[in-house]
């Protein structure tokens, strides 16, 4: 019996999405790649200004947001051990899929290891005051 | 009107060869930046309090030894280019304009560039009693 058509539209499973989750990833990096240049070259004009940016850092929203930023450069990392090895290793594209999970996992171990650190340290800073 | 080349129209050897690089960059750098950028968190981020040590003080300490001078230049230089590379990449794709993507792409370049020189001038004339008001409670400015 002939199966209904799926559809027109791409479905690439785990590939396309570490494909999607790279492209996001990176694009967020670069734009706090670009505000981390920027806030560092305070050091060279202003001590106190510089400071006074760094308490932003280390406080509740922005404090917050840099677990993202820390899930994101993780699995952009480990993704692109994953990419570099589909490229360059005889048996990468045969084993991609199950890289993806290995990428997956080390990124969330990874993060469970940083995330309860990094939340006590940005309340212990909330709680002095910045 | 859009027109769409044809998968297999070939690249100018100029370009094929400009992409090869790009591609080979993006690999070599990203193994570079997994080791720069994940030290840079373990010691910023994570050992003696993480980002509560973070002040003009901790850099100053760090940049007083020359090896996290190089580190943290390496870090500027490798990972602007390979961010505004792939920058360049997703701006190819889903541009539909010629004018536009020039445009966004020249853009991107330009702002890449300018970080890179501002970035390297900070570290490399870097100096920790910049301000005295800030810097008296530093050692080497006494």
């Amino acid at each position: 019996m002939p199966t209904k058509p799926a559809g027109t539209l791409y479905r690439g499973k785990t590939g396309m999405w570490s494909w999607v989750l790279h492209r996001i990833t990176g694009v967020a990096i670069f734009f706090f790649l670009l505000v981390h240049t920027l806030d560092t070259a305070l050091v060279r004009m202003s001590p106190a200004d510089y400071d006074k940016v760094i308490a932003t850092y280390k406080g509740a929203i922005i404090g917050f947001a840099e677990l993202g930023l820390v899930a994101a450069i993780l699995f952009h990392a480990l993704n692109g051990i994953r990419v570099t090895l589909i490229d360059f290793w005889s048996k990468g594209t045969k084993y991609q899929r199950v890289m993806f999970w290995v990428v997956i996992a080390l990124a969330v171990i990874l993060f469970a290891g940083f995330a309860p650190r990094h939340i006590m340290n940005v309340i212990h800073d909330i709680e002095l005051g910045y | 009107m859009v027109v769409i080349e044809t998968p297999r129209s070939p690249r100018s050897r100029k370009a094929a060869k400009f992409e090869r690089w790009g591609w080979l960059y993006m690999r070599i750098s990203g193994m570079f930046l997994l080791v720069l950028i994940f030290g840079h968190l373990i010691i910023n981020l994570v050992m003696n309090g993480g980002i509560t040590q973070i002040s003009f003080a901790f850099v100053a300490g760090k940049w007083a030894d020359p090896f996290w001078k190089i580190w943290d230049g390496l870090m500027l230089w490798l990972a602007l280019i390979h961010g505004t590379n792939g920058m360049r990449t997703i701006v190819n794709d889903y541009t539909e304009r010629e004018t536009l993507r020039k445009v966004l792409n020249y853009t991107l370049w330009v702002v890449c560039v300018s970080l890179i020189v501002l970035g390297t001038l900070v570290i490399t004339t870097f100096d920790p009693c910049v301000d005295s008001s800030v810097s008296h409670t530093l050692s080497v400015c006494k």
